[in-house]
């Protein structure tokens, strides 16, 4: 049961983790990019995790799992808006 | 399971084809920060998958290069202002800053 977890999980984060790298390479836009990265990307780790969870022995691995996916989380929030602002000025520059 | 997680991180790699094509074609710096920002996360998401195939140990590593993925994007931002400061609310750097003069100096 918790392989089939496993199987569901894993291959609905590389599904996510897939649409925002397309999204990250067709998008025209740089901020529509930095969109489509930060939210898919995320989502698509936060399943890959979820998915790796359901193999776990101890409950220190779960916790490392669940501090590894809010870290990439809180880090994802406050670089995209930072590269933004970065790529606002340079087009406010141009 | 030994053969699905290592599929998938194979998946997860060919994600990271796709951002170093970001990164070659991007137009601008911000695209290609982008892109090393999405081998950070592609990064994580294969140790996080390889982790129970070979006894967890990955997990550590894949925590430590999370982080350090966020730290390379501070150091983009930091480098991308005009006097190095770095602070993303200023909107011109103070006049009488020593740095910005020479940048006038020197074009």
């Amino acid at each position: 049961m918790a392989d089939l977890a496993t199987y569901a999980f894993t291959g609905i984060g590389l599904f996510f983790f897939v649409a925002g790298t397309i999204g990250l390479l067709r998008f025209p836009d740089v901020f529509s990019r930095l969109h489509a990265l930060t939210k898919a990307d995320n989502l698509g780790l936060g399943f890959i995790t979820l998915g790796v969870a359901f193999q776990v022995e101890t409950w220190r691995e779960i916790a490392l799992l669940a501090l590894i996916w809010a870290l990439t989380l809180l880090a994802a929030g406050t670089v995209s808006q930072l590269v933004a602002r970065v790529a606002l000025r340079e087009q406010n520059k141009r | 399971m030994t053969l699905w997680l290592p599929f998938v991180a194979l998946g997860v790699l060919a994600t990271l084809a796709g951002a170093l094509l970001r990164v070659w074609r991007g137009p601008e710096r911000a695209d290609r920060m982008m892109g090393a920002q999405l081998v950070g996360t592609g990064g994580v998401a294969v140790l996080v998958l390889l982790a129970p195939v070979q006894g967890w140990a990955a997990l550590d590593v894949a925590l430590t290069l999370a982080l350090l993925a966020a730290l390379a994007a501070v150091g983009f931002v930091k480098a991308s202002s005009p006097d190095g400061a770095g602070d993303p609310e200023e909107d011109e750097p103070p006049t009488t800053d020593p740095r910005s003069a020479s940048e006038k100096a020197d074009g």
